[in-house]
């Protein structure tokens, strides 16, 4: 038997390799593993070459001023993917990310304006706003098995009504609220740039939500249990501590895109962002993160929201209407999708 | 063969690794198990045969924590223990390669081998910042695969999903054997496998036994199991028929028992 098994796998190798291993007959299917490999290659990609186009047909595009701007639009759908993301990775979907997010503004504004509670109590009172959301997501999710979609669907519609009874559908001026709690619009210089504190919020975020993803432990089993819950489980994965934990870290980042939100719009607003939920889905899907879960990355995300952001910019400085930004994103998501399932394809 | 003859003359001398004791398991108005009994013994291969829906998979279940026995007893060492949960019989040595093998396909090789129970950096960078040490982890899995002689799996950074079917198999059972400490469960190790691959898995068992660590084994294969296993416990009916070896039966007495065309 030592004998067979010295012998067996030389002359068993190359096949295997030729075969399933690495799959590099075509130059097609060698772009795909390469694809496949690097979840967020074909949004960066997508990415410059839209940036490219949109300075070619309008110089305007490309100056400072505009890159900035474009910026400042995406750090809040920005934000809303990071939370999207992790929860889209564990194979769920979370409908009710715009609405936890106007949730929190609302009372974080409310607090400070009506009640004159300080910025930093506030911003508190928002972030446990944003965990209670998460938890009541993650806890229908775990314990009562529902879908992500049917729990969020529902928790999407309590939280616009909560948003309006507790408002009592009045805005909140950004004039009337302690400057900590606008502080996220204020803009300050680098070199010819002007940079929001929210979009660094957002890029740090990033940063640490990305770290966690792909450097500890955590990170692994929210993979894991994403990409086959069965199999986490039986591999010894707590597998719904890890789906509760992403519905309270998604929440957590959201009661901080509530903060931005109020910064970027000076205002909390209870009927903004209805749209800001299939923005971040929009975001993630086309960077690249798999809506069947356990594939992607936060930074595809990123990539995702930025996409959105300067095809709507791009296109609006191109004269065109904004039905036909509408019209572009949604070809972008169906070309992403088919684009992930022809990725999905490299294993058979 | 010196170990299954050790095994046949001093069986009621040594004391069982993992013994369950009249274990019963119903689904609904499905009864699993009825009131099964099991010794598996050090540095043996104890295979589980049976018909679809003797019970195979239900016990194994039971024995490896991802079912709980409605009632029955379980000893590790003639310690009685309490499996709620996967987690539970690993912290008692027992490993279990399941027959879905319970790998996460996205997650690279080294990923798999140490999934659930990763290794963090040492210092600040592993207590403060939990951050893993993906290196340390690469090169364990790397020296494991090669100490399990396993040679088809060259780079531990591959994606298991782009693994042949036989490789995946060598992955989950090296993670079984890396980290089980008392017992290794293997679930139709074989079932999807061809002839070269399913040599190299039963090679591995062979080697396992070597080293000491006892292995179940359930297969449906016959040529299989009489090939490496010590004892042969047959399941019919949720209950166990017969234990046998491969020297008192055949393989057509095997079949005759598991179908209740005979007694043993």
């Amino acid at each position: 038997m030592t004998q067979q098994q010295t012998a067996g796998p030389p002359a068993a190798g190359p096949a295997d390799l030729a075969e399933e291993f690495l799959d590099r007959r075509t130059p097609l299917s060698r772009i795909r593993n390469t694809l496949h490999r690097y979840p967020a290659l074909s949004p960066a990609i997508v990415l410059i070459v839209a940036v490219v186009a949109f300075g070619l047909l309008n110089d305007r595009f490309l100056r400072v001023e505009n890159l900035s701007l474009i910026t400042q639009q995406v750090s809040v759908v920005g934000t809303l993917a990071i939370a999207q993301t992790l929860i889209i990775l564990t194979a769920g979907i979370d409908l009710s990310v715009g609405a936890v997010m106007i949730l929190a503004s609302m009372v974080v504004a409310q607090l400070a304006d009506s009640y004159g509670l300080p910025g930093p109590l506030a911003l508190v009172a928002g972030l446990a706003v944003g965990l209670a959301a998460g938890a009541l997501n993650g806890f229908l999710v775990t314990r009562f098995r529902l879908p992500p979609f049917i729990v969020t669907l529902g928790t999407l519609n309590i939280f616009i009504a909560l948003t309006l009874l507790y408002s009592g559908g009045s805005t909140v001026r950004g004039s009337s609220m302690p400057g900590l709690l606008t502080w996220m619009g204020s803009t300050f210089p680098v070199g010819p740039v002007r940079i929001s504190t929210g979009v660094v919020m957002m890029l740090l975020l990033y940063v640490a939500v990305a770290f966690i993803l792909g450097k500890t432990a955590w990170g692994r089993h929210v993979y894991a249990v994403g990409d086959d819950k069965e199999a986490a489980r039986l591999a010894g994965i707590p597998v719904n501590r890890v789906l509760m934990s992403v519905y309270l870290a998604a929440g957590a980042v959201l009661a901080v895109g509530a903060w931005i939100q109020i910064g970027r719009t000076n205002a909390a607003s209870p009927n903004a962002g209805v749209d800001l939920n299939l923005d971040s889905i929009t975001a993630v899907v086309i960077g690249g993160t798999s809506l069947f879960g356990g594939r992607g990355s936060v930074w595809g995300s990123l990539l995702g929201a930025l996409i959105v952001g300067v095809f709507r910019n791009g296109l609006s400085l191109a004269g065109l209407d904004v039905l036909y930004q509408t019209l572009a994103v949604g070809v972008l998501i169906i070309i992403a999708v088919s684009v992930d399932q022809w990725i999905r394809k490299v294993k058979s | 063969m010196t170990a299954s003859q050790l095994e046949s003359t001093g069986t009621e001398l040594r004391q069982p690794i993992l013994q369950a004791r009249n274990l019963v398991k119903t689904f609904g108005r499905v009864v699993g198990l009825d009131g099964v009994s099991l010794d598996l013994y050090p540095g043996e291969v104890l295979a589980i045969i049976g018909d679809n829906g003797a019970g195979k998979s239900t016990l194994i279940k039971c024995l490896t924590g991802a079912e709980v026995p409605d009632s029955g007893e379980l000893f590790v060492s003639g310690q009685p223990v309490h499996f709620k949960r996967p987690q539970d019989a690993r912290v008692h040595g027992i490993e279990t390669v399941y027959q879905n093998l319970a790998v996460s396909p996205a997650l690279d090789v080294a990923s798999n081998l140490f999934l659930g129970r990763e290794e963090r950096r040492a210092g600040l960078l592993g207590s403060v910042f939990r951050m893993l040490d993906t290196k340390g982890m690469r090169l364990k899995a790397k020296q494991e695969l090669t100490r399990l002689g396993i040679s088809t799996l060259q780079d531990v950074t591959v994606p298991v999903e782009n693994l042949s079917g036989g490789q995946r198999q060598a992955v989950a059972v090296a993670r079984a054997a890396a980290f089980g400490s008392k017992v290794v469960v293997l679930d139709e190790p074989t079932a999807a496998l061809g002839v070269r691959e399913s040599n190299q898995v039963l090679q591995l068992v062979k080697d396992l036994r070597d080293r000491g660590l006892p292995v179940i084994l359930i297969s449906h294969n016959m040529p299989h199991v009489f090939d490496v296993a010590d004892r042969i416990h047959i399941q019919r009916l949720g209950k166990c028929a017969a234990t046998i070896t491969p020297q008192s039966h055949t393989m057509t007495d095997a079949v005759a028992i598991m179908t209740g065309a005979a007694t043993a």
